[in-house]
């Protein structure tokens, strides 16, 4: 039995340690189980915030989703999402349509802007929400895309 | 299978670093179906770590609605000219791959 082992993930510093060598790339077991799988299968926009832990999002002026009005190829649509929330540390993009709504997320250190743009594909014309975390609040924003062209299969 | 480089862009402007990276993937949904009915196995990063010289400036987690080759834009405060800015994947194969560019 190796001891050593099981002091070291007992201890909360074996954790940092841990987290260091998983963020490093180090451990991609441990890395790949820190992928929130029931977040990103989940199939409906509720169970998506379940997953998130987000309960009951409030509407916020302060959070904005960019992207096109018309996106005419549904496989690269163009998104970002902007916070004025002070504090901000988790933003996400879901997508209500798509087969599953969370596209991606991002944790944001102190000193990271809540401004990150990314491209999404989407399957259908439909709200994307951008969901933003601060302290231990959630708060939401939506635009409409239109898509002209699905991005999944055909 | 060999990956590509990604294209890592950051420009410091005013205390704030703009980072742009432009990730080689294929990030296949796993809903595609090839040209015998067969459905193509998902295939796409999980996991992507952003350091400014060694320390996280943006930790994220993509899904597969993510596009081919992942475009990716962020700012953080803090960074100068000629620090080290390293991007570093995961995907669900268990591949990983980094690459690091310094700002300009």
């Amino acid at each position: 039995m190796n001891n050593q082992r099981r002091n070291v993930l007992k201890t909360g510093t074996g954790a940092a340690v841990l987290g260091a060598l998983a963020a490093a790339g180090m451990i991609p077991n441990v890395a790949l189980a820190a992928w929130n799988k029931a977040a990103f299968e989940a199939k409906s926009m509720a169970d998506t915030l379940k997953a998130l832990g987000a309960v009951q999002p409030a509407d916020s002026s302060d959070v904005q989703v960019t992207g096109p009005d018309i996106a005419e190829n549904g496989a690269v649509v163009p998104v970002g999402v902007d916070s004025k929330i002070a504090g901000t540390t988790m933003v996400a993009i879901l997508i209500d349509k798509n087969p599953n709504a969370l596209a991606a997320s991002f944790m944001l250190p102190a000193g990271t802007e809540a401004n990150v743009q990314t491209r999404v594909k989407m399957g259908q014309t439909s709200n994307v929400y951008a969901l933003v975390k601060a302290g231990d609040k959630f708060y939401m924003a939506t635009k409409e895309i239109k898509v002209t062209l699905g991005g999944c299969g055909g | 299978m060999s990956t590509k480089p990604m294209r890592i862009r950051a420009s410091v402007k005013d205390g704030v670093t703009e980072v742009k990276a432009l990730i080689a993937h294929e990030m296949e949904t796993g809903q595609r179906k090839d040209a015998n009915g067969a459905v193509i196995p998902a295939w796409f990063i999980t996991e992507l770590t952003a350091t400014h010289n060694g320390k996280p400036v943006l930790v994220s987690e993509f899904g597969t609605a993510v596009s081919k080759n992942p475009y990716l834009a962020f700012r953080f405060k803090g960074g100068a000219a000629g620090d080290k800015i390293a991007i570093s994947w995961k995907d669900n194969k268990g591949e990983s791959r980094t690459d690091e560019a310094a700002i300009a």
